[in-house]
């Protein structure tokens, strides 16, 4: 079931949540909604299960409008952050729960509820936990508890709220990707809301990167690393060495200074200059067109990386930069900084 | 004695607190002094009752009439609370509306009113030609100076403690709980009834079990709208004070601890359903 998100605009108390955000998924995707807190994500989601309801704009589903019906009646699997598992409930009696309300025609006999969930709980491979009560699982199982609930009611629409938000890091690669698989295996369009990067660079086939509201920008894990579409898509994807530059004449400046750089056609005046730190390279100070002062070298695993005091007209910036093994760098001497790849971004973008 | 092996018999588990040994040792004390030793004089003065004579007290007509009103009523008014003060809570929880916190500190003020005071005020609205006493009385309805007097004022004076041990736990239930079963279906009802309810129901067991408790003891407002005819509209805590005014102390002690058993037996068991309601649902989420 392919999701149309158009026009939408949602605001509380005078402060905007959502900001005439438009959107499309098509059937089977899954796609990660990606931003920092207060970004929007979550309300869009809730808009989109009908929890919230927008103050303009329209949901479709596949082209159906979606808003004039409930959250019951639009048949989405929603999984929650913190799991919101009917705690009275056995694991078995919360999987069976959108079973057992239906009514009327829809009412399922007792052996098929039972055949039904049996089912739910093999797939979600918890089968052996089915007379546990919540309080009695660790927040893995829990997670796939409530997964197997939002399943139960066989959702053309599964939307999942920072699902692996509480778990160890551990168990949350491991769940990750069993989540992939499962998408894989059913009739499913799935939205994933997180803040974690890595969690939507992994997972989604498409990321939808929001800021304020807005979404910066739509795109494979690979186009939003690669080729970001605005400074904040940038900053905010990946590790980003960042320094202050101005466009003037079409050149770029530093200060009075002018850098043998392209300035990417962004607008004149105040510009960002950004790049990743593994691709930037150390050279001779005289040579380069940023230099600066080492402050610190420290040494992760088979990482090492600098922080370079970089004087600008506004004072200094620190940046870190990444150090090839081999290079010896002596902390207080100078050295140049050459980026291979950046991406100049005016500093309306 | 046991060896000291593992299976040693210690009366205190390994703990970080320190204080044990002071601390309970005071909170005996306390207990003993405040709580057991008028109860245990209680029970004293009763035994000076031949068993014979203990029967023909409490198979007394007047005796069991007394009791009868006082565990029936309490436990109707506790009911009445428990499904009315539910709704309070549900209406000051879920819904915000201009002068809220006026309505919220209302609901204290049966704890504060002095029973006496509450008897005469409802005594006069309830009276024939008081305000509702006047509109009822056409239909046929009575209500000061009869059992059905005796409820209104023990539904009066138990409220608060419904709204109270119900309304934090209501307050701190998870909104993701209800949009969850929204989403899988459930109707509005549904949702309420199958989970809602079950999450709050040994907080609303509580605020009953405590309501009762009151009612049961309560002397002050009741005696005054009663109507205290023997046999139609006494209670059993008046029947005690007669007993004594007549200076029959082994008779009015011996209704005092049947009425201490009764109750103690009813607070247990429904301590034991509470108990057995929370270990179903255990915690976390």
């Amino acid at each position: 079931m392919s999701i149309d998100v158009v026009n939408i605009t949602k605001t509380y108390k005078g402060f905007t949540a959502l900001d005439a955000v438009n959107l499309h998924i098509p059937t089977g995707e899954l796609v990660a909604l990606l931003g920092p807190s207060g970004s929007g994500k979550t309300t869009l989601l809730r808009i989109i299960a009908g929890l919230e309801w927008p103050d303009s704009g329209e949901v479709r589903f596949d082209g159906a409008d979606a808003l004039n019906r409930s959250v019951g009646e639009r048949n989405v699997g929603f999984v929650f952050q913190h799991y919101a598992l009917f705690r009275h409930m056995s694991v078995f009696e919360n999987v069976a729960f959108g079973l057992r309300v239906r009514k009327g025609a829809d009412k399922l006999p007792e052996a098929a509820i039972r055949a039904k969930v049996s089912e739910l709980l093999a797939l979600v491979q918890i089968d052996w936990l089915a007379d546990r009560y919540p309080a009695q699982l660790s927040g893995g199982q829990r997670q796939r508890v409530a997964l197997a609930r939002a399943l139960a009611i066989s959702p053309r629409i599964l939307l999942l709220d920072e699902p692996f938000g509480a778990l160890d890091a551990k168990v949350r690669k491991e769940l990750r990707r069993w989540l992939r698989q499962l998408h894989e295996e059913l009739p499913v369009t799935s939205v994933l809301v997180t803040h974690d990067q890595e969690e939507a660079l992994e997972l989604a086939d498409r990321v939808v990167v929001m800021g304020k509201g807005r979404i910066e920008q739509i795109g494979t894990p690979g186009e939003v690393y690669e080729t970001p579409a605005t400074a904040f898509v940038h900053d905010f994807i990946g590790e980003s060495l960042s320094l202050p530059a101005d466009v003037r004449g079409g050149r770029l400046f530093l200060g009075e200074r002018a850098i043998a750089l392209d300035s990417q056609g962004a607008s004149e005046g105040p510009a960002r200059l950004l790049a990743r730190p593994h691709e930037v390279d150390l050279a001779d100070p005289a040579q380069a067109p940023f230099f600066g002062k080492v402050l610190a070298v420290r040494t992760f695993g088979p990482i090492r990386r600098a922080d370079i005091q970089i004087v600008v007209p506004s004072g200094h910036v620190v940046v870190e930069a990444a150090v090839p093994f081999g290079e010896g760098l002596e902390i207080g001497s100078q050295v140049g900084l050459v980026p291979r790849r950046y991406r100049v971004f005016g500093a309306q973008a | 004695m046991a060896t000291a092996t593992a299976s040693r018999f210690t009366f205190r588990k390994p703990s970080v607190i320190p204080g044990f040994g002071l601390t309970f040792g005071l909170t005996l004390t306390w207990l003993c002094l405040i709580v057991l030793l008028p109860l245990s004089a209680l029970f004293l003065k009763t035994s000076e009752l031949s068993f014979d004579r203990l029967m023909v007290i409490m198979s007394n007509a007047r005796t069991l009439h007394a009791l009868q009103i006082s565990f029936g009523l309490s436990l109707a008014a506790a009911a009445i609370n428990l499904v009315f003060g539910g709704l309070v809570v549900w209406v000051l929880v879920r819904y915000d509306f201009p002068f809220k916190r006026v309505v919220d500190a209302v609901i204290d003020i049966p704890f504060a009113l002095p029973t006496a005071v509450a008897g005469i005020a409802l005594t006069t609205l309830y009276a024939e030609n008081g305000w509702i006493g006047s509109l009822l009385a056409p239909l046929g309805v009575q209500v000061s100076f009869t059992p059905l007097g005796i409820l209104v004022a023990l539904v009066f004076i138990g409220l608060p403690f419904v709204v109270r041990t119900v309304q934090p736990v209501l307050a701190d239930l998870d909104a993701e709980l209800e949009d969850a079963a929204a989403s899988l279906g459930a109707t509005r009802g549904q949702t309420i009834w199958r989970v809602v309810l079950p999450t709050i129901w040994p907080a609303l067991l509580t605020g009953f079990a405590m309501a009762f408790a009151r009612a049961v003891g309560e002397y002050g407002s009741v005696i005054f709208i009663a109507g205290n005819l023997p046999g139609v509209s006494e209670i059993a805590p008046l029947l005690i004070v007669i007993r004594l005014e007549e200076f029959r102390y082994a008779d009015a002690t011996a209704i005092a601890s049947v009425m201490l058993l009764a109750s103690f037996v009813l607070l247990f068991i429904i301590n034991r359903l509470q108990h057995w309601a929370e270990s179903r649902g255990g915690r976390g989420r």
